[in-house]
């Protein structure tokens, strides 16, 4: 039939924009929505400090722009500033994803003239009773509002990171409030992502509908009287979207993530999926990794989409939205996200808000499972 | 005013990049990029030509002069682009005036 139609052209691969480091999954705070996987890797598995700084040569040699040093808590490992000081001399902009209650104006001093470039402080709420419960570490709220005036001293740009939910969503106006008068030069909004952990809790902390246009409603307002002093980024939750996120910026396409323990992962939730054998920075350099690795070619682009996805227009948008969603909620890792309304299983969101709602409508929320390392066996 | 277009105010600040934001040169790429806290900014030509004078010690005019002469263009017109993309940068919170 048409058997001298000319082959297309392969698109050459880009290449990444960043690097995930996810240096330790050590972490004095207990999240229930932490979005490190259920099975964490233990200080002993962790990768040496040679190859971490190994990784970040690698990393700016294939393109890797900015770096975000994140855990876990990345202050717990001790070569956190030989790295900061590394991945600054390869030209790598750094980035510090912290809980903070670690740091003191002496650390952040030293980080700053390392050329650490920006940090960004996770709050749990605005209240600090409800912050210390979330994050189940006493008197955490209080020093993150210390810290966050030594990161300021210290020189460094803060953007204040809040994660919300049913049981904090009521007070973001206090939240947009508290990120300005800390100084913050921007503000993250990211409703939780349901995997992992947070998956394991979906019933307690996914908002109502009511909720979630109440919260687009201020951070909209906030945008406005904020314009051109703070930068607001607000990621909404996609339980309620007819349109999948276009996770990681699709897959393979513009960040790497690498564990403590070394597996170079498209997006830090991929070890959920079954059927992979990630591929470790030990043993394999980045750049064959990003260009061959059959876990990381396996969903890039648009040739592996089933329909609806492949003859979609929206196919380069949202990339078919996010491949662990997809298995955690179906069963298939190459399914359409269930958050695309053209899904069969949209219905499957709908269902989760409705069964947070009768959890909330019933009473009391229920227990969090909190993220530890002694409860992950127990949720699996 | 400089031929009715910018103020002479405008024009006598020193735009400088707020902390957290920096001009680079990507040679995987080859171009020229802001980073910027978790985010950055592909830049197109005359963007580039204005950022790689901003230093936070040149004023706007002396940006507009330099540009002026070497593009050979009104200085006029230059001062118009020049200032419309400072103060878009303003507004994304990469430069400060």
């Amino acid at each position: 039939m048409n058997a001298l139609l000319p082959i297309p052209p392969v698109a050459a691969i880009e290449p990444p924009l960043a690097l995930l480091a996810e240096l330790t999954h050590r972490c004095p705070l207990q999240c229930p929505y932490c979005a490190n996987p259920l099975e964490m890797e233990r200080a002993a598995s962790e990768l040496d400090t040679a190859t971490w700084l190994r990784v970040l040569e690698e990393a700016a040699a294939l393109g890797v722009l900015q770096v975000h040093f994140s855990g876990g808590e990345p202050t717990a490992r001790r070569d956190l500033l030989e790295m900061v000081r590394h991945a600054a001399a390869c030209g790598l902009y750094s980035n510090l994803i912290t809980s903070g209650v670690t740091l003191d104006a002496a650390s952040l001093a030293a980080l700053a003239d390392a050329g650490l470039d920006h940090v960004q402080l996770s709050f749990q709420d605005a209240d600090a009773a409800q912050a210390d419960r979330i994050g189940g570490y006493r008197n955490g709220h209080a020093r993150k509002l210390v810290v966050s005036q030594q990161i300021r001293e210290a020189g460094l740009p803060l953007t204040a990171n809040f994660v919300v939910h049913r049981q904090n969503l009521d007070r973001l106006p206090e939240m947009l409030a508290l990120g300005e008068e800390l100084g913050a030069s921007r503000i993250e909004i990211a409703h939780v992502q349901y995997y992992g952990w947070a998956l394991v809790n979906r019933a307690a902390l996914m908002p109502s509908r009511a909720q979630l246009e109440q919260a687009n409603a201020a951070v909209a307002q906030a945008r406005a009287d904020l314009r051109g002093r703070i930068t607001i980024d607000y990621v909404v939750p996609d339980y309620y979207a007819a349109r999948p996120k276009a996770c990681m910026g699709g897959w393979a396409r513009r960040i790497i993530n690498i564990t403590p323990a070394g597996l170079a992962l498209p997006c830090h939730a991929a070890e959920t999926l079954p059927g992979f054998q990630f591929p470790s920075v030990r043993t394999t350099s980045l750049g064959a990794i990003w260009r061959d690795d059959p876990g990381f070619t396996r969903f890039r682009g648009t040739a592996w989409m089933p329909e609806p996805c492949r003859s979609c227009e929206q196919r380069e948008v949202d990339w078919g939205g996010c491949r662990c969603q997809a298995f955690a909620m179906t069963g298939d890792a190459a399914a359409t996200d269930p958050a695309c309304a053209m899904s069969p299983d949209h219905f499957m969101m709908a269902d989760a808000v409705a069964a947070s709602d009768a959890v909330a409508a019933a009473g009391p929320a229920p227990d969090l499972v909190y993220r530890r390392i002694r409860t992950a066996a127990l949720v699996k | 005013m400089i031929e009715g277009t910018v103020g002479e105010e405008a024009i006598a600040v020193v735009p400088a990049f707020n902390r957290g934001f920096r001009l680079r040169h990507d040679t995987v790429r080859n171009a020229w990029v802001v980073l910027a806290p978790e985010r950055l900014f592909l830049l197109d030509e005359p963007a580039v030509e204005v950022l790689k004078l901003v230093d936070g010690a040149r004023s706007v005019s002396d940006i507009v002069d330099i540009l002026a002469t070497k593009f050979n263009a009104s200085r006029d017109m230059i001062a118009a682009d020049v200032e419309a993309m400072l103060q878009d940068l303003v507004v994304k919170g990469a430069i400060r005036l």
